[in-house]
């Protein structure tokens, strides 16, 4: 599998993901924003960080980058796309996926690990976690908080649309276990295709034992089962 | 020709800033003050002399990129 992780002035989870890739022996390139066309690949991932120090809107200026041109046109054709954290947050300025990402609900920055329930695991992105549904992965973010109008929330609750959502370590989804006012606790979302997921949780910093676990690592060996 | 655009989210979206915001306007004591809704004020130059063409290209704008219109509506003023 080959995978190119776009790097936009700001970025910094960039390096992190590329580690993860390599690690699980995925042959991944780094496209800078500027350019125009994607290298052969099979998953495109949007890193984390602060692109364009998160001006105007969170991820906006970045969803008008030159590459995303191709990045959509890599989407249509039923390509891999990972967003994470900033890279979900461009991923919805580009209209790849449904809602928004508003500021966390206590206006916090928030940097910790929480649960986690894997709510839909058929998808390339999450296969391996049909043996391991509650997990625990960092979050860092400050707009986090995922909004969605009433229809769209039974839309993607009715199409089984959301990856993740955040819970209690009995994998309970209640609103003790919210940490960002997201509607419906949603962590992630994944495409009507399923080709593309978006979620503020970082796996690629729980791909390690050293790193305090391993939890992250099951989403890039789902990605290499064939 | 100078064109102001002001975008605000929508009155079903909830603003934590403005709600800051208000919280601090009352802790300092003006009492009367109800709600506060944070938004964003932009001035744009556009060198177009046809005021319904340059209408046109700031509502693109604004359509595009100021404003997120699935949270956000926008207002064109002109001077």
């Amino acid at each position: 599998m080959r995978s190119s992780v776009i790097v936009f002035p700001g970025s910094n989870c960039d390096r992190d993901v590329a580690v993860a890739l390599e690690k699980f022996h995925i042959k991944n390139q780094m496209v800078w924003h500027n350019d125009t066309n994607l290298p052969k690949t099979d998953l495109v991932v949007l890193p984390g960080g602060f692109s364009y120090g998160d001006y105007l809107r969170t991820g906006c200026i970045a969803s008008k980058s030159k590459i995303i041109d191709d990045v959509i046109r890599h989407a249509k054709k039923g390509g891999l796309i990972l967003g994470i954290c900033n890279g979900f947050q461009i991923l919805i300025e580009a209209g790849l996926l449904p809602g928004i990402l508003l500021r966390n609900i206590g206006l916090r920055f928030l940097s910790k690990n929480v649960f986690l329930k894997v709510v839909n695991t058929d998808n390339q992105f999450c296969l391996n976690y049909k043996n391991k549904d509650i997990i625990q992965l960092p979050i860092a973010h400050n707009e986090g908080n995922f909004f969605a109008k009433k229809e769209l929330l039974k839309m993607l609750e009715d199409n089984n649309l959301i990856a993740f959502k955040y819970c209690n370590k009995n994998g309970e989804i209640e609103e003790n276990s919210n940490p960002n006012g997201s509607s419906n606790n949603i962590a992630g979302v994944i495409s009507e295709k399923k080709n593309i997921l978006g979620m503020m949780p970082h796996p690629e910093r729980l791909i390690d034992p050293l790193l305090s676990g391993e939890d992250g690592s099951i989403l890039f060996t789902s990605l290499i089962k064939s | 020709m100078k064109i102001s655009a002001t975008v605000t989210l929508k009155k079903d979206v909830l603003d934590p800033q403005g709600k800051a915001v208000n919280q601090t306007i009352k802790n300092m004591g003006f009492k009367n003050v109800t709600d506060v809704r944070q938004g964003k004020y932009f001035e744009i130059e556009i060198d177009e002399a046809n005021k319904e063409k340059a209408k046109e290209i700031i509502e693109d704008i604004c359509k595009k990129l100021l404003s997120n219109v699935v949270i956000e509506d926008y207002i064109i003023n002109y001077k």
